[in-house]
């Protein structure tokens, strides 16, 4: 799918926010991704969906961190740059199953560090859907922090923690989310593995139920190639396929 | 009307591309993008007796022109293949299908061709004995002649569908190899499996690979795919299914002109899901444009 970059502006030193034009009839649910072919390297990036438009004419946002070449080199496109995108893939987060614990307060979004860009789709999606989510944003530090006026900008509740105390609370963000304990009654989580591991254990002890955005290092992005596999309750699945986002009771942390 | 279609041991192929093992599953990924009914036929992913998670994660890796992958041999079992995949398959696909072939032992490799063997959809077995990514089987079948005579041999003996041997790049003397298996009664043979390569992360200064190494694929390694299969298609009278690399119509027809009768199309699949159809579409024109009336006629065509 060809796609027209629009926009590419950083939000801070190392993270990027790039809108594109194009077909998003593909993208179904927040919490899917894209895979973007970028010229002179070879396998493709999976990079998650921040928001979108769904359109033949449409649009879609990434949020992005330069963690190497390509990325790097993604950073520097000017509008008007034609890339190739696989749009729609994964499952994406489930909001039936939100709805059907009917809750009687409110989501919790959990997220950390590049993990936070899928919960904003979600989060409008949620509010969309009459629901009144709250957030908790996780950074190492102050010069990290993404999203935070975007996320208060819906209206939700959001707080912002970070590990080495330079802006907002100090702690990590299931720190955050321990505080807010009895106010919220379901999880969304994307981050890294040991946030994700904290959230799951949390939520244990809480006696909440939720899911999990995974991530891993993929070769094609639709499930062919088995390179990102993950051992569940119910045994091997493939994070770009069958998830990226996983139930609390498929994982067996 | 140029004519794009091969035979394959008595078996007729609407045109020579052929999606690899274990960059097309069982079809039902590719399904969702084209009708994978355009393809000659595909390999399915490589099977083994038991079910196999295979190696940690991270499995991929990316380098110039390429990329490394460990994923080692997961499967869920020659049964479930059978029992599912396969049936499942029936639904969508309706032209035979290559097996892949998978074992520790050379019991275990009798044993999962025997199976498969009896699988009307099937049309030919490729055996693996090249897979660098698992240890104590795979690749230690493949790396000498008298080890890939031995498990050819074997089964010959309990298998009546055209068995091709799918040969590693990772040995000294591919030719002697090839030699080998061809006087131990194959069919047929497929080449290259992936090179046995590495990365490592500046970072952490650690492997990229949770397995360390991995097998590389992709355009990197298609001169030296093809410099094999010029080599072992004169020196063999089976043919050759060619691979390594390959990702545009072009690449086929230089293949076949290097020996192959058949070409498979493996990390393109990866990078692109169009990516079989686009050279299946593709081959007339370039036929045309280089003069070619029938794939069948160019086979070896660089030889003399």
């Amino acid at each position: 799918m060809r796609m027209t970059v629009t926009q590419n502006a950083p939000l801070n030193l190392s993270v990027y926010r790039m809108s594109l034009s194009g077909d998003t009839r593909a993208l179904a649910r927040p919490g899917q991704f894209v895979q973007v072919q970028l010229p002179g390297f070879y396998l493709r990036r999976p990079l998650s969906l921040y928001d979108w438009t769904p359109a033949q004419d449409g649009s879609l946002m990434l949020v992005y961190k330069t963690v190497g070449h390509g990325t790097d080199a993604m950073s520097q496109m000017p509008a008007g740059t034609e890339l190739d995108l696989l749009v729609g893939l994964g499952n994406g987060f489930d909001m039936a199953e939100a709805e059907n614990v009917r809750l009687s307060k409110a989501p919790l979004l959990i997220g950390g560090g590049v993990g936070t860009p899928p919960l904003y789709g979600l989060a409008k999606r949620l509010l969309a859907a009459g629901k009144t989510p709250m957030a908790v944003l996780g950074f190492k530090c102050e010069n990290e922090i993404i999203l935070k006026q975007e996320f208060e900008a819906l209206g939700i509740q959001t707080l912002v923690a970070t590990a080495d105390g330079s802006a907002c609370v100090r702690g990590f963000a299931t720190d955050a989310a321990e505080a807010l304990a009895g106010t919220f009654d379901y999880v969304y989580a994307c981050g890294p593995d040991p946030m994700l591991k904290a959230a799951y254990r949390l939520m244990e002890r809480l006696g909440v139920d939720g899911q999990f955005s995974l991530e891993e290092r993929m070769g094609c992005g639709f499930g062919a190639c088995m390179g990102c596999s993950v051992m569940t309750r119910f045994g091997s699945r493939r994070v770009c396929k069958d998830g990226p986002v996983f139930s609390r009771e498929e994982l067996a942390w | 009307m140029v004519d794009t279609s091969v035979v394959l041991s008595g078996i007729t192929l609407d045109n020579p591309v052929i999606p690899a093992s274990g960059t097309f599953g069982f079809g039902q990924e590719i399904k969702e993008y084209y009708d994978i009914n355009v393809l000659g036929t595909f390999v399915f992913k490589g099977t083994t007796r038991e079910p196999r998670f295979g190696n940690p994660t991270p499995r991929i890796a990316e380098c110039a022109c390429g990329m490394l992958n460990a994923v080692g041999l997961q499967n869920p079992g020659v049964h479930h293949v059978i029992e599912h995949e396969l049936p499942e398959l029936a639904t969508f696909f309706h032209k035979p299908v290559i097996a892949n072939v998978n074992g520790f032992s050379i019991d275990e490799y009798t044993q999962v061709a025997s199976l498969l063997d009896q699988q009307p959809q099937i049309g030919w077995l490729e055996i693996n004995v090249s897979c660098p990514n698992v240890h104590g089987g795979g690749m230690a079948f493949g790396t000498s002649p008298e080890n890939a005579a031995a498990v050819t041999r074997a089964l010959k003996a309990v298998t009546k569908k055209p068995v091709y041997i799918k040969l590693s790049p990772n040995v000294t003397d591919i030719v002697a190899i090839a030699k080998a298996c061809e006087a131990a009664g194959a069919d047929g043979l497929s080449l290259i499996n992936t090179l046995l390569g590495m990365r490592i992360d500046l970072k952490t200064r650690k492997p990229v690979l949770a397995n360390r190494t991995g097998g590389l694929s992709g355009p990197a390694i298609f001169p030296v795919a093809l410099r094999m299969v010029y080599q072992v298609a004169q020196a063999v009278r089976i043919p050759v299914i060619g691979m390594g690399g390959v990702s545009c119509a072009e690449d086929v027809i230089e293949m076949m002109l290097a020996g192959a009768t058949a070409v498979q199309v493996g990390a393109a699949n990866l990078v692109n899901p169009f990516a079989c159809k686009e050279i299946i579409d593709d081959l007339p024109r370039m036929m045309e444009r280089y003069g070619i009336q029938s794939l069948q006629q160019i086979i070896g065509g660089a030889w003399k």
